[in-house]
C-alpha cells in the first residue's frame, strides 16, 4: 500500500518536472504551471491549519502577500539577491503570523475566522496607504528575480522555464517537509485538536499553543508561496493581501478536498486552470467557478480528492 | 494510606447542593462502584474528584497530597484519568490512531516535529500493547466513528489506560449497550482490575453489574452519602432499600 503510494508520487514529481515540455501541447504555458506549483504549495500549507488542525483561516493572504512584498522589496530596496528576497519574504510572513499568533490561537470557529480577516485588512490598507514605500494601490514594480550564482556556474532564472525548476525545487522541499511534520506527533495533536479539542484538552495537551504553532507554520510557508509568487511575475499588488485571494484559497482547498494532503493542490489546478481559459472566453468565469463550488460542497463534502480517495484520511 | 481521600466535600450550583459534606476514601487496588438515584450527584461527585469543579467546601486529597485547587491536567499526570458519561473520542481517527496519540501524550512529545527511531518504534509497540489490552487488536484500523458503540467506549478506555492511571473513574461504562457489548465491558474491567491492578471507581446504573463487580459499593443520594460497604452490606441496608424503593431493590 504504501509503496504503491510512493510509486504514484514518483509519477506525479516525474510528470511535474517534464511539465514545460508537455503542457504547451495542452494549451498551457510554463508560467501556469508555475503558478499552480506555487499556489498549490500555499494552499497545502493553509490546508495544514485548515484541514488538519481544524482552524479555518479567512486571511491568509495576508502571509500570501507579506511573503510577496518582503521579496520585492528586498531585491527593490536592499540588495539584488533572489535567496535573501525568499528568505525575507518567508520571514516576514512567518513571523508576522507568530507575532499574531496568540490573538488567534483562542478562537474557534466563525471568531476564528473573523479575527484572521480582520488581521489581513489591517496589512491590506498598510500597504494601500504607505505607498512612496508599497507602490500603493498599483502595487510594487520595479524589481526582477536575479540569477542564481553557484561557485563556477551562473543559473539565469530569469528565464521562466528555469525559474518553473527553482520553484519545483522549492515545492518539493515544501511538500516533504509538511508530509514529515503531519506524520510527526505536532502533526497527530492538530488533527486531534480537530477531532475533539475539548478531550485533547482534558488528556493535557496545550491546545492553543499547537494552533499557534499550525497558524506560525502554515503561514510561513503560504509567505514562501507569496514571495514565489512575486518574482514569477516581478511585480506585487494589495490584491495579494485581500481577504478576496483568502477566499480563493479556501475555495481551492475545498474543491481538491481538505481532508486530504493533496487535495489542495489539485484544486489550486482547477481553480488556477479555469481561470486561465474560461477568463478568456468569459468575463464571468467565477460564475462557473462558484457553480462547481456550490456542486462539490453539496454532493461531495470532501472534494474531488475525497471522493476518488474514498475514505482521504490523514497522510501519516 | 486512602489512595483517595474526599474531607467533608460540598459543591453547589446556585440554590442545588449536587453534593453535600461528603467524606470518602478508596485505597489502592480497590474496585468499587458509586450508585445513587437520578440527581444523587455522582457525576459531581466525580467532578469533584478529576478537577471539572473545584469544591465548595472541603478538601480532596490524592496519595497523600490536597489537589483541591490543581488543574484536571495537573490530576491527570498525577494519574487520575477518566472517561465520560458522553463517549469522547476522536471520531474521524482510527483506533490506532485514538490510542497513539494518547501515548504520545503520556510521554510528553506532542510537540515534536520530528522523533528518532527508537522513539517512535517505543510508542508503536506501546499503542499496539493496548489496543491488545482492551482486546481491539482486530479492529486497530478501523474509523472510530464506524464502530459500534460498545467498542467506542472501549476505544475511550484504551485511551485513558494510555495516561497510566494510578485511580480509573468510570462515568457509566456500559451505559446504551446490548448484552454482548456489556458483558465484554464488565469482563474489560474485571481484568483491568485483577491482572493489572488498576484502582477503578466507576459509576453505573446497573446493579446486576454493581453487585457483580465491585468490591465495595458507595450510595450517594441528594447529594449526600447514604450508605458504603461490601455489597451484601449494602443490599442488607435499609435506607438504601428506602432510596431505590420500586426501583433495583426488587431485583
Amino acid at each position: 500500500m504504501m509503496r504503491r503510494e510512493n510509486a504514484l508520487m514518483l509519477a506525479g514529481w516525474i510528470v511535474l518536472a517534464l511539465l514545460p515540455l508537455w503542457l504547451p501541447y495542452v494549451g498551457g504555458y510554463t508560467a501556469l504551471g508555475t503558478k499552480v506549483l506555487i499556489y498549490g504549495m500555499g494552499v497545502m500549507a493553509l490546508n495544514l491549519l485548515l484541514g488538519f488542525a481544524g482552524g479555518l483561516s479567512f486571511g491568509h493572504a495576508a502571509y500570501f502577500g507579506l511573503g510577496a512584498y518582503g521579496a520585492g522589496m528586498t531585491l527593490k530596496y536592499l540588495a539584488p539577491s533572489t535567496p535573501l528576497a525568499l528568505l525575507v519574504g518567508t520571514l516576514a510572513g512567518g513571523i508576522a503570523a507568530t507575532v499574531f499568533g496568540p490573538l488567534v490561537m483562542r478562537r474557534r470557529g466563525i471568531y476564528f475566522a473573523m479575527i484572521t480577516i480582520a488581521i489581513g485588512q489591517l496589512l491590506y490598507f498598510v500597504a494601500v496607504r504607505w505607498n512612496n514605500v508599497t507602490g500603493g494601490e498599483d502595487g510594487l514594480a520595479g524589481f526582477e528575480r536575479q540569477p542564481l550564482h553557484f561557485p563556477g556556474w551562473v543559473f539565469d532564472i530569469r528565464n521562466e522555464t528555469k525559474y518553473f525548476y527553482v520553484v519545483l525545487a522549492c515545492f518539493t522541499v515544501a511538500v516533504i517537509l509538511m508530509r514529515m511534520l503531519l506524520a510527526s506527533p505536532l502533526g497527530h495533536t492538530w488533527v486531534a485538536i480537530r477531532e475533539n479539542r475539548r478531550r485533547a484538552q482534558f488528556l493535557g495537551v496545550r491546545v492553543d499553543l499547537y494552533v499557534w504553532a499550525a497558524f506560525a507554520i502554515s503561514a510561513t510557508f503560504m509567505a514562501l508561496a507569496g514571495a514565489l509568487n512575486a518574482l514569477l511575475f516581478n511585480f506585487t499588488s494589495p490584491q495579494d493581501l485581500h481577504w478576496i485571494l483568502s477566499g480563493d484559497f479556501v475555495i481551492m482547498i475545498v474543491l481538491g478536498g481538505m481532508r486530504n494532503f493533496w487535495g489542495p493542490l489539485l484544486g489550486a489546478l482547477i481553480y488556477i486552470f479555469a481561470q486561465d481559459y474560461l477568463s478568456s472566453v468569459t468575463d464571468n468565469w467565477m460564475t462557473f467557478i462558484g457553480l462547481l463550488f456550490v456542486a462539490i460542497v453539496l454532493l461531495f463534502p470532501r472534494g474531488i480528492l475525497g471522493l476518488l480517495r474514498r475514505r482521504g484520511r490523514a497522510a501519516a | 494510606m486512602s489512595l483517595l481521600r474526599l474531607d467533608s466535600v460540598s459543591r453547589h450550583f446556585g440554590k442545588l447542593q449536587a453534593v453535600q459534606d461528603v467524606s470518602f476514601a478508596m485505597d489502592a487496588g480497590e474496585l468499587r462502584a458509586i450508585i445513587g438515584p437520578n440527581g444523587a450527584g455522582k457525576t459531581t461527585f466525580f467532578n469533584l474528584i478529576t478537577g471539572f469543579v473545584p469544591p465548595t467546601s472541603g478538601d480532596v486529597w490524592f496519595d497523600g497530597e490536597s489537589i483541591r485547587d490543581k488543574p484536571v491536567v495537573y490530576r491527570v499526570r498525577k494519574g487520575i484519568v477518566r472517561t465520560f458519561q458522553i463517549t469522547e473520542v476522536f471520531p474521524d481517527l482510527s483506533v490506532y490512531e485514538n490510542v497513539r496519540f494518547g501515548v504520545e501524550t503520556a510521554q510528553g512529545v506532542n510537540g515534536r516535529p520530528w522523533l528518532p527511531r527508537d522513539k517512535r518504534t517505543a510508542i508503536a509497540r506501546r499503542t499496539d500493547e493496548l489496543i491488545e489490552v482492551v482486546g481491539l487488536a482486530a479492529k486497530a484500523d478501523r474509523v472510530v466513528s464506524e464502530l459500534a458503540h460498545g467498542d467506542q467506549r472501549v476505544v475511550e478506555i484504551a485511551v485513558a489506560l494510555t495516561m497510566n492511571p494510578r485511580l480509573l473513574l468510570l462515568d457509566e461504562p456500559t451505559a446504551g449497550m446490548g448484552d454482548a457489548e456489556t458483558d465484554h465491558m464488565v469482563n474489560l474491567i474485571r481484568r483491568l482490575h485483577s491482572e493489572r491492578g488498576l484502582s477503578i471507581l466507576f459509576i453505573e446504573h446497573d446493579m446486576q453489574i454493581v453487585f457483580g463487580i465491585a468490591q465495595k459499593i458507595t450510595v450517594l443520594d441528594r447529594g449526600r452519602l447514604l450508605a458504603e460497604g461490601t455489597p451484601a452490606e449494602v443490599s442488607a441496608n435499609e435506607a438504601v432499600r428506602a432510596a431505590y424503593l420500586g426501583e433495583e431493590a426488587k431485583a
